[in-house]
């Protein structure tokens, strides 16, 4: 690594620290209801949006009225992208003359943008028209995001606030993230975007005669306002297959920095909102402290493995699946970003990491998806481990465990566990049917360890809402688009409904005044066993597989063998 | 019932929002600001459209300067890398082959470091750039093959060096050549080179 390599990495952490309280301010503006700088921008948008759709914005329901609404509302956006897509051939804005979409397939697509997954088992340049993608799947970007803010702030409020059953009103969180955060900041970088290449047209394919005779067909479309909103709701789907490693999708170094930042910005800043609301900042902090410490771990290590030599290609740079303009650094900073904050775009290929990088990815995934994780859904999933954590450190003083003086009981600790259980089901069982089943088995890519590898992280990118993929594996099958399909809707539902379960009982709760005997959960020596919990939840679950899979990889890599 | 209406309803604004409204908004003020990169850089050559600055081409003719190694041939329909993993016995053959096919094709040196990039394919597969050293080494089989002289080669030389552009803002991503670029300017160059020679 050069001295540049080192300044870009930390000027890349500088401005995310920097900008999470910036941003964490705003989003605590808009989302208590405070006056803000959009308020004159947008706020009579937000007025036209409630009285189009009958929506009072001061009645705020109770957890299971919020859930109702949630699941109606995706379920909604669901139907609507399976069928355009069943129909896209009839649909206008089809300038390739792409035909209708298999049913697996759409079904695998809608499920994967409504859940906020984006995992992609077609190319976007071969499967789907202009009308697809910006009514079906740009929308859901939006909202998808959206969904999962909402689900944050309920559980916010359900911590915060006492003796209630409020939890606020799921319709107008879903409109206030979408107008004041995702779309403002969508229209500014996409117009940056475009101005370094990223394409934004309605043109036809473009024909070229090139240099050397051929003929080469360049596709065309609207990628910069897909890929802008793709990058902030930590969505990932790529307008194009190769995702941000296409020249139109990611042209320049600066894009590439610009989007990689857009990848934490929201789940970052939202940590400090998580502060501000549940009224003690240093909670806030100390959350983003356990993310950025496993963050920094997780790519120390993938920078090691990445830059080391190996007896197979000796001291060549690893540049298979890399762009020349990113280079290696610029690669493995956004292959842990991406895995880490369940955002799922890339700009190199994961398949072709090696093993020990891929495992980071792997792991960030299978650990639930909770360093900085999904735009809302990361730092959900965060709290359950923060349940969690102070549950096991009451037992172990014995003390009645409290978080921001709300006793943990039976009930919370118990929708915790199926919150934290559900992905890793789905993970281990779904990928043992498919390593011992043809229709899983068929679609390999690669032989040996890296062959498991490549299911393996494809029920944990489905389970986790990444969507990022070790892409050789052919997943546009009937048995893959199907269970992953089913992983993506377990790993969403499965971790929404006990949070908002968990949200409904504390807001129930008293308020226990601290006392001399409280334990504190901003400090260092928490955000030590916060970290620990995560690493023994996942890794008692994860090693045996990861063991099989990148582990005996790189052990086998070491001595030289291929497959 | 109630909020199956306002869920549809919601959801249809959204739509019009942020799946029409809000991708024409941006297309309008990128065509109007900004056509030529809206519009994918196309370069174009006697008016016609020869292919975009950004989108990579197949280079293996012997007069030009070769480009990365692509798993798709460099056909945009669609894109993507090879996804082989570091121990797929593939690669290994693959790379061991491009060396041998790059060191034969140049007349280089056997022991010659060759740029990792001409060895890897890129992860689009239409990576349009390649590093300065990879241009360097195929200028002397450039210049034979096109039978240009010792002082002419120098230019060629000078071409790749002001065609290398630095990482971005001295500070962003890596050292790199456009080949599309640098191929167009080659093609000039000896254009330049046989007029001379013809008005001899």
């Amino acid at each position: 690594m050069t001295v540049l390599d080192f300044i870009q990495i930390i000027l890349f952490f500088t401005l995310l620290i920097g900008l999470t309280p910036i941003l964490g301010n705003f989003m605590y503006k808009v989302f208590t209801g405070s006056k803000h700088f959009m308020l004159p921008v947008f706020g009579w948008l937000e007025r036209v949006t409630y009285k189009f759709s009958g929506i009072n914005p001061d009645e705020e329901t109770n957890w299971k009225s919020y859930t109702f609404s949630l699941l109606m509302f995706n379920l909604i956006g669901f139907i609507f992208v399976f069928l355009i897509q069943l129909f896209q051939a009839q649909l206008p804005l089809n300038p390739a003359n792409l035909p209708n979409v298999s049913w697996h397939s759409a079904f695998n697509t809608s499920v994967s943008f409504m859940t906020n997954t984006n995992w992609q088992g077609y190319a976007g340049e071969t499967t789907l028209s202009y009308f697809v993608q910006m009514i079906g799947l740009a929308v859901q970007n939006f909202v998808s995001a959206a969904t999962g803010i909402a689900v944050l702030l309920a559980l916010v409020r359900g911590l915060a606030r006492k003796t209630t059953d409020h939890l606020g009103n799921f319709w107008t969180d879903l409109t206030r993230s979408t107008l004041y955060v995702l779309l403002p900041l969508s229209i500014l970088f996409a117009v940056v975007l475009v101005g370094q290449g990223v394409v934004q047209n309605f043109k036809t394919y473009d024909t070229v005669q090139t240099i050397q005779g051929a003929t080469q067909v360049i596709p065309q479309g609207p990628a910069a306002s897909q890929i802008a909103i793709k990058q902030l709701g930590t969505n990932g789907g790529g307008f194009f297959n190769a995702n941000s490693s296409h020249p139109f999708e990611n042209p320049t170094p600066f894009s590439n920095f610009l989007e990689l930042l857009a990848i934490l910005l929201i789940p970052a800043a939202l940590t400090y909102t998580y502060g501000k609301m549940v009224g003690s900042t240093r909670q806030g902090w100390t959350i983003f402290a356990a993310m950025l410490i496993l963050l920094v771990v997780g790519l120390s290590i993938s920078l090691y493995a990445e830059y080391s030599s190996n007896p197979i290609f000796g001291h060549l740079p690893l540049m298979e699946g890399k762009e020349t303009r990113f280079g290696i650094t610029n690669s493995i900073l956004w292959s842990t970003s991406t895995s880490a904050a369940s955002n799922g775009s890339v700009n190199a290929m994961h398949d072709s990491l090696s093993p020990l990088a891929g495992m980071v990815a792997m792991i960030n995934l299978m650990l639930g998806e909770v360093i900085f994780g999904g735009v809302g859904a990361g730092l959900y999933g965060m709290v359950i481990f923060v349940i969690l954590t102070v549950f096991i450190a009451g037992l172990m003083v014995g003390r009645s465990p409290e978080y921001l003086g709300k006793k943990i009981q039976k009930f919370e600790v118990q929708m915790a566990i199926i919150a934290v259980l559900a992905p890793n089901i789905v993970i281990l069982l779904f990928a043992a049917w498919a390593s011992v089943s043809s229709p899983g088995l068929s679609s390999l890519n690669n032989a040996g360890p890296h062959g498991l590898s490549e299911i393996l992280y494809a029920y944990s990118s489905a389970a986790g809402n990444n969507g990022s993929a070790f892409a050789g594996l052919n997943a546009n099958t009937v048995f893959y688009n199907l269970t992953l399909g089913f992983g993506m809707l377990i790993g969403r539902f499965g971790i929404i409904v006990p949070v908002l379960a968990i949200a409904g009982s504390m807001a129930g709760k008293k308020k226990t005044p601290s006392s001399a005997g409280t334990f504190h959960t901003d400090n260092w020596l928490f955000i030590g066993l916060l970290i620990a919990v995560i690493l023994i939840v996942g890794g008692l679950t994860h090693f045996p597989a990861l063991s099989f899979g990148p582990i005996v990889e790189h052990l086998q890599m070491n001595n030289g063998i291929t497959f | 019932m109630k909020t199956l209406f306002i869920s549809i309803k919601i959801f249809l604004f959204f739509t019009v929002l942020t799946g029409v409204i809000y991708p024409l908004f941006v297309t309008g003020i990128a065509q109007l600001t900004m056509p030529a990169k809206a519009n994918g850089s196309l370069i174009l050559k006697n008016n016609k459209i020869i292919g975009s600055e950004l989108i990579g081409q197949r280079f293996d003719s012997i007069i030009y300067f070769t480009s990365r190694p692509s798993a798709i041939s460099y056909n945009p329909l669609p894109s993507g890398g090879s996804n082989f993993g570091l121990t797929n016995a593939k690669l290994k053959h693959s790379v061991d082959s491009l060396k041998n096919q790059f060191i034969a094709f140049n007349q280089l040196d056997g022991n010659t470091t060759i740029p990792s990039e001409m060895l890897f394919a890129s992860a689009s597969g239409l990576d349009p750039h390649i590093s300065q050293k990879a241009a360097l080494l195929q200028v002397d089989r450039i210049a034979r093959a096109r039978n240009i002289s010792p002082e002419r080669k120098q230019s060629i030389i000078q071409c790749v060096k002001t065609i290398t552009e630095a990482p971005q803002f001295l500070l962003l991503g890596e050292e790199r050549v456009n080949v599309l670029i640098l191929n167009l300017e080659l093609d000039k160059i000896d254009a330049n080179s046989n007029t001379n020679t013809t008005n001899k």
